[in-house]
């Protein structure tokens, strides 16, 4: 490893140590609620290998039956994970010289790996030490967190005793409002989408609430923006 | 400590569907929209996906609208950990007495 690989290493472990500390309480609850609903301890880590992906993994974990009712779970990982293509989009230009690694690279991009490299990319070039650094500390953090959560789930019979199941909706609650962009834009997707998972969920079994609602934002979304910026930019473009 | 197969294909079919939305940023950067409604759409399915998946379980009873409620007032002052915490052990707090 050359001087320069090692300041990248430092540099990355730096830039990623608060992330991996906020990470571990989420894998754990996650290996938690996967024990509650029957999951093993390897089926956790063949989960968190094979899609590294938390809040669909939070999710899927929330909608889990057994037997899985896999095409509704497939379609929501794809709808959930939809914004990796838009930052994937965003970073393609700052990792277009790793070549063939790109492939590699795709398979552990997450929210946190990206806006990680998008900020270091602001003040040097993106490379491929720094960018593999924070993504492979991510990666076996989650591993490693996720099953110790499914080890310690075991021995929590009654997990609504302790408010256990309210850790979902309060981290989900928590990660909306990051996406607030104001009443005028965000609100009629969150009233379209919460009304339409509410009645979808009374009438139908399984996951579907959650793709109608998320249907339902988007129309709402690209029904009330503003028609001039539409147009403009549409033109624009 | 096994597999079971089912579980196993919506694992494999999540992952090969979350791979698919990550290599695809990468192969198609030069030709998304960066406007209209395509773009407006893409931008809301963070939070419209987000409210979707909560809305039933915050509008459950009331113990859990009232804890979403200061989960949401928290959560615009403190850190994530925090406020997954607190919420958590309000609702914890709410139940040993109204339930």
């Amino acid at each position: 490893m050359t001087e320069q690989q090692r300041s990248e290493v430092r540099a990355a472990l730096v830039a990623v140590f608060p992330t991996v500390a906020a990470c571990i309480p989420f894998a754990l609850i996650l290996g938690q609620q996967a024990t509650a609903k029957g999951l093993s301890p390897l089926e956790m880590l063949a989960m968190s290998s094979i899609v590294f992906a938390g809040s669909a993994q939070l999710l899927a974990v929330g909608l889990w039956t057994m037997p899985a009712p896999v095409p509704a779970l497939a379609l929501m990982a794809l709808l959930i994970n939809l914004r990796h293509t838009l930052m994937g989009a965003s970073l393609q230009a700052k990792v277009a010289h790793f070549g063939r690694w790109r492939f590699v690279a795709a398979y552990v991009l997450t929210d946190e790996s990206w806006a990680l490299s998008e900020r270091r990319a602001l003040g040097a070039p993106l490379t491929r030490t720094f960018y593999f650094t924070v993504a492979l500390s991510l990666f076996v953090c989650w591993q490693i967190a996720s099953v110790t959560g499914t080890l310690i789930g075991a021995w929590l019979t009654h997990p609504e005793t302790w408010g256990l199941d309210f850790a979902f909706p309060a981290i989900f609650i928590a990660l909306a409002l990051g996406f607030w962009k104001g009443a005028r834009r965000t609100g009629p997707v969150l009233a379209a989408s919460a009304l339409t998972a509410v009645m979808v969920h009374t009438a139908l079994p399984g996951a579907w609430y959650v793709i109608a609602g998320a249907l339902a934002g988007i129309a709402a979304a690209v029904l009330t923006a503003p028609r001039s910026t539409t147009a403009s930019l549409g033109a624009a473009s | 400590m096994t597999i079971d197969p089912v579980n196993l294909a919506a694992i494999l079919a999540m992952g090969a569907l979350t791979y698919l939305t990550r290599i695809l940023g990468f192969l198609i950067a030069d030709r998304l929209p960066r406007s209209g409604p395509v773009r407006i759409g893409l931008d809301a399915l963070p939070p419209a996906v987000l409210v979707s998946v909560i809305a039933p379980a915050v509008l459950s009873g009331p113990i859990e609208a009232a804890a979403a409620l200061v989960t949401l007032l928290l959560a615009l002052r403190l850190p994530l950990v925090v406020v997954v915490f607190a919420g958590v052990a309000l609702v914890a707090a709410l139940r040993a007495t109204f339930g």
